[in-house]
């Protein structure tokens, strides 16, 4: 077992580009969640919307990024809007089948052969990050960060992730504390209280939901910038679940919540999936794995990681039910 | 008892000389059930009024109705002036009319200074981009806080401060709502049943609570079960039955007023509760 290639993968993964683009889609669902209460089972929609809003424009039409850019802003801000309208003044259950409902039409419409020569189909559409290649400063063959070896596209991406990163969560902080976010809490805790108090309830929710949807997006878009490639079945609705997996565990309604979260989520997935790789594996000089072939072999190991994970899982909503960052004074009242 | 001498005419729909508000002809039906039929009730300015009637006279339907939880079928109502039929419920708020619930609901995993803090009006932080710009809004939050504390003091919740709403007593919750609902300067405060589930030590400085918002000028209506409370500290008594106002008057007028007697011992069906 190369214990040190295990562990330095597993570390790069928790803070990769790719863990940029977790942290952002479950920041935006922190701020429908966590919250404002919102029930949104739909934010792989609001990142397929970001990832597609990208690549669309700049591999089919050749527009410039910037423009692309704003493009998902718009059109992550329309979901948010379509979505919000019709359910918003109804109760919470109602935003939950349409979104779930939405993002899965998304994710239909963009894997649809009818509209492959706009989506690309199944095979998605490449070739949209050259932008991103041609302003990156690090040298193509990157750096080696303990025995993991990252390419200079994807340290250029990690670094700029997590710039933004920071910018998000901070932005997310500052509302919260804010009278804007005291405003968003109650909503979540009794929207008729807040309503007698002289709240406009619709509009801060819709209001919750643009900024989330719009900082998913913004997830959507690291992920296929990460891939190189942007294709619909990374948009199925377990990204939605990762999600909410990560903000329960980092801590619901904590700004880091989602970072930490991410982190311990990518963290324990892929180093269960490299360890049960290195140990089922079979080379022609030493046929025989480490674990037991009636256990786990080659062909099957990869689904382990997710039993695992959800194991993980389990055992911290017994042991630590408020997340790593809650509070657990609020476990007290959680019921309604 | 009251701090005025009221002399209005103790009949269902009697006029006020100054009225906060004024319903008309205002009607709810849930199906073939009609909730809701108020012919016509004015309620005095910087009075406190109570709203009684045995249980499903549509008391809380027309709480509902008045601030803005539910829309009548037709009729109107004029707060101040202003017509509130149609109002969504937080501009009836704003307008100056807030009301607290049957069942109190206090923002459990906020603290109790947040609660008072949520319930100020015109906000600069609560729109999103000033928001984001805490220097855009300190000053105004310490003002908001300094007057929440002051109100914490009044209703013995100072020392609740920073403890999470979902904590305290149901109580201590009557408490907080009432104050939270102070926060907003409320002209009009509808408060449905502040006495229930509240035990008789507390009640006692509830009532000097209600009592003290009409010396500062404001209007009170109360919906409450409680008859010997009502007695205590109601300028006004409008009494209601199956959504229909049955009688109105102090409350020597009420005690003696056989509709009423009629309508809380079940004998009113063969009766005509129009009532003159």
């Amino acid at each position: 077992m190369k214990w040190d290639l295990i562990l330095s993968n597993s570390f790069y993964t928790a803070i990769s580009a790719n863990a940029v683009a977790y942290i952002l889609v479950a920041s935006g669902l922190n701020v429908h969640f966590g919250y404002t209460g919102l029930l949104n089972f739909g934010q792989a929609g609001f990142a397929a919307i970001g990832a597609y809003s990208l690549s669309i424009p700049i591999s089919r039409y050749d527009w410039p990024w910037p423009l692309a850019v704003l493009m998902v802003i718009v059109s992550s801000v329309i979901l948010a809007l379509l979505l919000g309208i019709p359910t918003l003044r109804l109760r919470a259950d109602y935003l939950a089948i349409v979104t779930i409902a939405v993002a899965e039409i998304i994710r239909l419409f963009m894997n649809s052969v009818r509209f492959t020569w706009l989506t690309g189909g199944n095979d998605g559409l490449q070739g949209f990050t050259r932008f991103m290649e041609n302003i990156n400063p690090f040298p193509d063959d990157g750096i080696t960060l303990w025995a993991q070896k990252v390419d200079g596209y994807r340290l250029w991406l990690l670094v700029t992730g997590w710039i933004l990163v920071a910018l998000v969560s901070t932005g997310i902080w500052a509302l919260m504390r804010s009278p804007w976010g005291r405003v968003l809490k109650s909503i979540r805790e009794d929207e008729d209280a807040a309503r007698s108090l002289g709240k406009n309830i619709f509009a801060y929710k819709m209001q919750s939901l643009i900024i989330g949807g719009f900082v998913g997006a913004l997830g959507g878009m690291w992920l296929v910038l990460d891939k190189q490639s942007s294709q619909p079945q990374d948009f199925s609705t377990t990204f939605t679940f990762f999600a909410y997996t990560i903000i329960i565990l980092g801590g619901i309604a904590r700004a880091k919540g989602p970072v930490i979260g991410t982190m311990i989520f990518l963290f324990v997935i892929q180093f269960v999936d490299i360890t049960l790789q290195q140990a089922t594996r079979t080379t022609p000089t030493d046929p025989t794995p480490l674990l037991p072939e009636w256990i786990v072999d080659e062909n099957n190991f990869s689904q382990v990681r997710f039993i695992v994970a959800g194991l993980a899982l389990a055992i911290l909503v017994i042991v630590r039910p408020q997340g790593i960052f809650g509070d657990k004074r609020e476990q007290a009242f959680d019921v309604r | 008892m009251s701090a005025d001498v009221v002399s209005y005419q103790p009949v269902p729909g009697s006029k006020k000389d100054d009225a906060i508000l004024v319903v008309d002809g205002v009607r709810r039906a849930f199906g073939g059930l009609v909730a809701v039929n108020v012919d016509h009730v004015e309620v005095p300015r910087n009075k406190i009024t109570a709203l009684i009637g045995p249980n499903g006279a549509g008391k809380t339907t027309f709480f509902n109705l008045l601030t803005g939880f539910d829309s009548p079928d037709h009729g109107t109502s004029v707060f101040n002036g202003q017509r509130l039929d149609g109002l969504a419920a937080h501009k009836v708020a704003r307008l100056g009319m807030v009301r607290t619930f049957q069942l109190t609901k206090a923002l459990s995993r906020m603290s109790v200074i947040e609660n008072m803090r949520l319930g100020a009006a015109n906000q600069k932080g609560e729109n999103i981009f000033r928001g984001l710009f805490s220097p855009l809004w300190r000053a105004q939050e310490a003002e908001i806080t300094a007057r929440a504390e002051e109100l914490l003091a009044r209703f013995n919740l100072a020392h609740m401060r920073d403890e999470l709403a979902g904590g305290l007593s149901g109580g201590q919750r009557k408490l907080l709502e009432m104050a939270r609902a102070l926060m907003v300067e409320p002209e009009m405060v509808m408060l449905d049943e502040p006495m229930a589930g509240v035990n008789p030590a507390l009640k006692q400085s509830l009532l000097e609570h209600i009592k003290g918002l009409r010396n500062e000028g404001r209007t009170v209506l109360f919906v409450e079960h409680d008859m010997d409370m009502v007695r205590e500290i109601s300028d006004w008594i409008i009494v209601m039955a199956e959504g229909v106002v049955i009688a109105e008057g102090t409350s020597d007028d009420i005690g003696s007023n056989q509709a009423v007697i009629d309508a809380y011992l079940g004998a009113h069906h063969d009766s005509d509760l129009g009532g003159e």
